[in-house]
């Protein structure tokens, strides 16, 4: 039997491990299922769209033709139509329990690196707090989607994109170059940090990113084009969220 | 507690949990938006489409 009292103190290591973790669990999946509240009911409604164009069940100049509304997805009737053809089609709750989820996971990571951040920051004596949190996160919404968006906007399904391999190397290089140039410029002490970081927020799109020879998508231009703002927007929530409630779980148990 | 306590418990933050943090972090969103298996992509394909990760 241990003869430790039951009011000793928690060790420092254990104390920053859950420190660590408790930050980014709790941002992560509170703020993960706001985005993925936001992506089910704003994002997918406008994917399962463009799937009907993908798939050839409606046509690019019928609606046109028809008289059509563009600014509507639900058209129901063709929607409908369109499913019937489908067997395998999985149900409208699966699919967005799915994506819940996956949206959740996805967030989650982002929770991980914004903590790891913070944790740089502390050590260097730079406090985080909730309102400094939400600075953080637009910095992360910046590197992860502006930046990307910047040279590779989101896409629909059914649009033209260059090599897969070469859009996901340009992506994850322009978002590590502009995690380091914001770092750079944010916490930089004098013009040659400020330089570098410019320079490193700059880079990935003087070398640019990859593109298709020529454009031959099936998906409507405004469907396309309302998608691209519609995901910005949930993002810079998203991240907003996320710095929020990482940076408060953070300076709560700061000693 | 007193003060003496206050001040033990005080660390700093290793650069080993920093980096398993950051690791971790960046594996999750890896295998979310990254992954090239055909399981995961069909999983995950709402998601990377309104994320913007690169697609098909």
């Amino acid at each position: 039997m241990s003869t430790i009292p039951a009011t000793q103190p928690v060790s420092p290591a254990t104390k920053m491990i859950t420190r660590l973790l408790s930050s980014a669990l709790f941002a992560g999946i509170a703020g993960g299922l706001i985005v993925a509240l936001l992506h089910v009911f704003l994002l997918s409604p406008v994917i399962i769209e463009a799937e009907e164009y993908e798939s050839g069940n409606k046509y690019h100049f019928a609606g046109v033709l028809e008289g059509a509304d563009p600014g509507h997805h639900d058209t129901m009737e063709e929607a409908s139509d369109g499913h019937q053809h489908d067997a395998t089609e999985e149900s409208w709750a699966a699919r967005s329990l799915r994506t819940g989820l996956s949206s959740v996971l996805t967030t989650l990571g982002f929770a991980f690196m914004l903590i790891a951040g913070f944790a740089i920051a502390e050590r260097n004596g730079i406090v985080v707090t909730a309102r400094s949190g939400v600075l953080w996160g637009l910095g992360g919404f910046a590197a992860f989607h502006l930046a990307t968006s910047f040279g590779l906007p989101p896409e629909l399904p059914g649009s033209s994109a260059a090599m897969l391999e070469q859009r996901q190397f340009w992506w994850l290089g322009t978002a590590i170059a502009t995690i380091f140039g914001l770092a750079s410029i944010a916490f930089g002490k004098n013009w040659l940090h400020w330089g570098v970081g410019i320079v490193l927020v700059a880079l990935p799109h003087i070398i640019g990113a990859p593109h298709p020879h020529s454009f031959g998508g099936v998906v409507p231009p405004e469907l396309q084009g309302e998608f691209v703002s519609l995901s910005l927007g949930v993002a810079a929530i998203g991240w907003a969220t996320l710095g929020l409630l990482a940076g408060f779980m953070w300076a709560r148990q700061a000693d | 507690m007193t003060t003496a306590t206050k001040t033990a418990e005080k660390a700093d933050i290793s650069i080993l949990s920093i980096t398993l943090m950051a690791f971790i972090g960046f594996s999750i969103m890896f295998m979310a938006g990254f992954a090239n298996s055909e399981t995961v992509h069909n999983y995950e394909h709402d998601t990377r489409h309104a994320t913007g990760f690169p697609c098909h």
